[in-house]
């Protein structure tokens, strides 16, 4: 599959952008900007980068507690990311959902999600809409490989597969459910063997490199779109950090996270964009500190905005009844 | 009017919203081909064919789960659980997706979706097939509850649920479905949140809904004889609550009986009770009572059942007991 320089250029941007959001993340979180339940996705950027590129502005996600680069992969804006994780009134859900919880319904991301497996069924049900409207939207599902192992994973394949639904299922295989191994959660090693049961094509890659995640979904996609069904698509791939901040790694065997750091996807994509002449050096730098920038002003927007007025508190439960606040 | 049974008023509710508005569209167990397990949505699938009335796989979470990804895309789905006790299986799409999406985004989505729901015992179902649990469903913030007793609440309420924007969990009350009342040539929609009138009395409130209508009026009749002048308020929506009909009615009679099918401990008919005593307490001259059923499972055999269950005699009873 050819790969235009401009797709590529795109993809590494969105790579270091999910890197540069995340670390500066970890490092805010660390200082006691904000709290709550920070996952970070730093070592897994080409999974939701080759994902996405995949897709079009008009095709929807859904996400995961680990969402952050999905969202970036599809078209977030950093700003309104930032500000919801300080839970200011201008972040993506004016504060009322935090980091697991960001959503975009104008660029189709149907919202990150606290429920591990939860997304199966959604993503299983915006295809049904989209078939039932006719158009040839997709709809991607990210999930973790611990999240097959929940009732959602066979109800929501079972019934896209029956439907033959224009979803792509994205299973993130990052080793861990938590702190649990995946060959302490299942009794396989590759997941896209359940696409058998199915009776859909099942897929592995390798979930560090970009272009094998782009390829792969780009196929899924396409078939998707031409009414042929879904796809499930197994990405190898290693969380760096915890599953949340602040999460001790005690499981995890020494000397794996450095193994895995070899296959880190960045520089991957570096080497080859350097020996291809896709990008020079100078440029890669510039693209750096252009996102260094973004960041910073991501950064610098949130802390300039805002918290929620409580009075807020009440409001968007349902959208036409404002529920009792209270009198303080 | 006309004559129409209770199960014939649902379909028709829905009937009139999908000629209306292609983006309506049915799902669930059975209620294609085979018309629904109980028959609601017989004749449906003929007219509309399967694109708008599918039949889907055992599958709860995957019922309400794809309600809520075709609700977030700007369909309006109308999701059908075979029996209300079946939503524990998708209990998480309710309750942590479909209720709370529009919140945690901060309002920028809308999830418009009925979800019918068969409800209480009755029928020699046992303990899995026979439950009233809008206990849940009012408990959960984002979650409108409905549930209507006769064919022309049926109506109302279903034209009123599609039109909704949020989740409407639509409670149906299955030893009803073949109970036939007179209907309106041309029924308007009901709005959530207005109780009705069904007796007027100036003695003692009976606060009901669903199939403990018909006990409480037939009570009613009952404590006429006795004297006792019963007005009986037939709540059709449990939230949005219509807290002023209510208070209204207890400002008259300053005595509340609150008759539900649910198992008594931790029931709406509590939270009913709770919120008379908080908003009304000075005018209560007599004890706050529920009716409930037992704090059982429900039993299969036929006189456990009716044991477990309340009934008009029960009712009579906790009215009887305030004066």
């Amino acid at each position: 599959m050819k790969i235009s320089n401009e797709t590529i250029i795109e993809m590494y941007e969105k790579m270091v952008k999910i890197r540069k959001f995340e670390n500066r993340a970890l490092n805010l979180f660390a200082e006691g900007q904000f709290g709550g339940f920070v996952h970070l996705y730093i070592g897994e950027e080409a999974v939701a980068t080759g994902v996405c590129e995949s897709l079009r502005e008009d095709d929807f996600i859904t996400s995961t507690h680990r969402g952050h680069g999905h969202i970036i992969a599809k078209g977030g804006d950093l700003k309104y990311m930032m500000a919801e994780l300080y839970g200011k009134d201008t972040g993506y859900c004016k504060g009322k959902g935090g980091s697991m919880h960001i959503a975009d319904a104008t660029k189709g991301i149907l919202g990150a999600n606290g429920i591990v497996g939860a997304g199966h069924n959604i993503a299983t049900g915006a295809a049904l809409g989209i078939q039932y409207k006719g158009t040839d939207q997709v709809c991607a599902c990210f999930f973790g490989d611990a999240s097959t192992n929940q009732s959602t994973f066979h109800e929501g394949l079972n019934l896209a597969s029956t439907w033959k639904l224009p979803v792509v299922f994205i299973c993130e295989n990052n080793g861990y459910g938590i702190s649990v191994s995946q060959a302490r959660h299942q009794n396989i090693t590759d997941i896209s063997q359940r696409a058998v049961s199915y009776n859909i094509p099942g897929i592995t890659v390798d979930g560090n490199d970009v272009f094998a995640v782009f390829e792969a979904v780009s196929e899924a996609v396409a078939r998707a779109r031409k009414g042929q069904g879904p796809t499930l698509i197994e990405c190898k791939t290693y969380r760096w950090r915890g599953h949340f901040e602040g999460d001790p790694t005690v499981y995890r065997p020494e000397g794996e996270l450095e193994q895995w750091k070899k296959k880190d996807p960045i520089p991957r994509l570096e080497k080859y964009m350097l020996e291809n002449q896709v990008m020079t050096q100078e440029e890669m730098d510039k693209l750096n500190e252009k996102i260094d920038a973004l960041v910073e002003e991501a950064v610098d927007f949130a802390q300039a905005s805002k918290f929620p007025d409580v009075s807020s508190a009440v409001e968007d439960v349902y959208t036409d009844i404002i529920e009792e606040g209270r009198s303080r | 009017m006309r004559e129409l049974t209770y199960g014939q008023g649902i379909k028709e509710g829905m009937r009139i919203k999908m000629l209306e508005n292609p983006d309506v569209f049915i799902f669930g167990e059975d209620v294609g081909l085979f018309g629904g397990c109980f028959g609601v949505t017989a004749g449906l699938f003929e007219e509309f064919g399967e694109k708008r009335v599918r039949d889907t796989p055992i599958s709860e979470g995957a019922i309400i789960g794809a309600a809520v990804g075709a609700a977030a895309v700007g369909l309006r789905p109308i999701p059908e659980l075979m029996f209300v006790d079946f939503a524990t299986v998708g209990m998480d799409q309710l309750v942590n997706q479909a209720a709370k999406m529009r919140y945690m985004f901060g309002g920028k989505l809308k999830l418009p979706m009925v979800v019918r729901l068969p409800s209480g015992g009755g029928v020699a179902a046992a303990a899995q097939h026979s439950q009233s649990l809008e206990a849940w469903f009012t408990h959960v913030p984002g979650l409108k509850v409905v549930y209507p007793s006769n064919a022309q609440d049926a109506i109302g309420l279903m034209l009123s649920a599609i039109d909704d924007d949020n989740p409407v969990i639509y409670l149906e009350n299955k030893t009803l479905y073949a109970v036939a009342s007179q209907v309106e040539d041309e029924v308007k929609p009901i709005p959530l949140g207005k109780a009705n009138i069904k007796r007027e009395g100036s003695d003692v409130t009976i606060i009901t809904y669903g199939k403990q209508v018909y006990d409480s009026l037939k009570a009613a009749e009952m404590l006429e004889k006795d004297g006792i002048d019963v007005e009986v308020v037939d709540l059709r929506s449990l939230y949005p609550l219509d807290t002023e009909a209510i208070f209204e009615s207890v400002k008259k009679t300053h005595k509340v009986v609150i008759v539900s099918e649910e198992a008594k401990r931790g029931s709406y008919a509590g939270e009913v009770a709770a919120i008379i005593a908080d908003e009304c307490f000075y005018e209560c001259d007599a004890p706050i009572k529920r009716v409930c059923a037992l704090n059982t499972p429900i039993p299969f055999s036929g006189n456990l059942e009716a044991y477990v269950l309340p009934n008009a005699d029960d009712v009579v009873q906790a009215v009887k007991s305030l004066f």
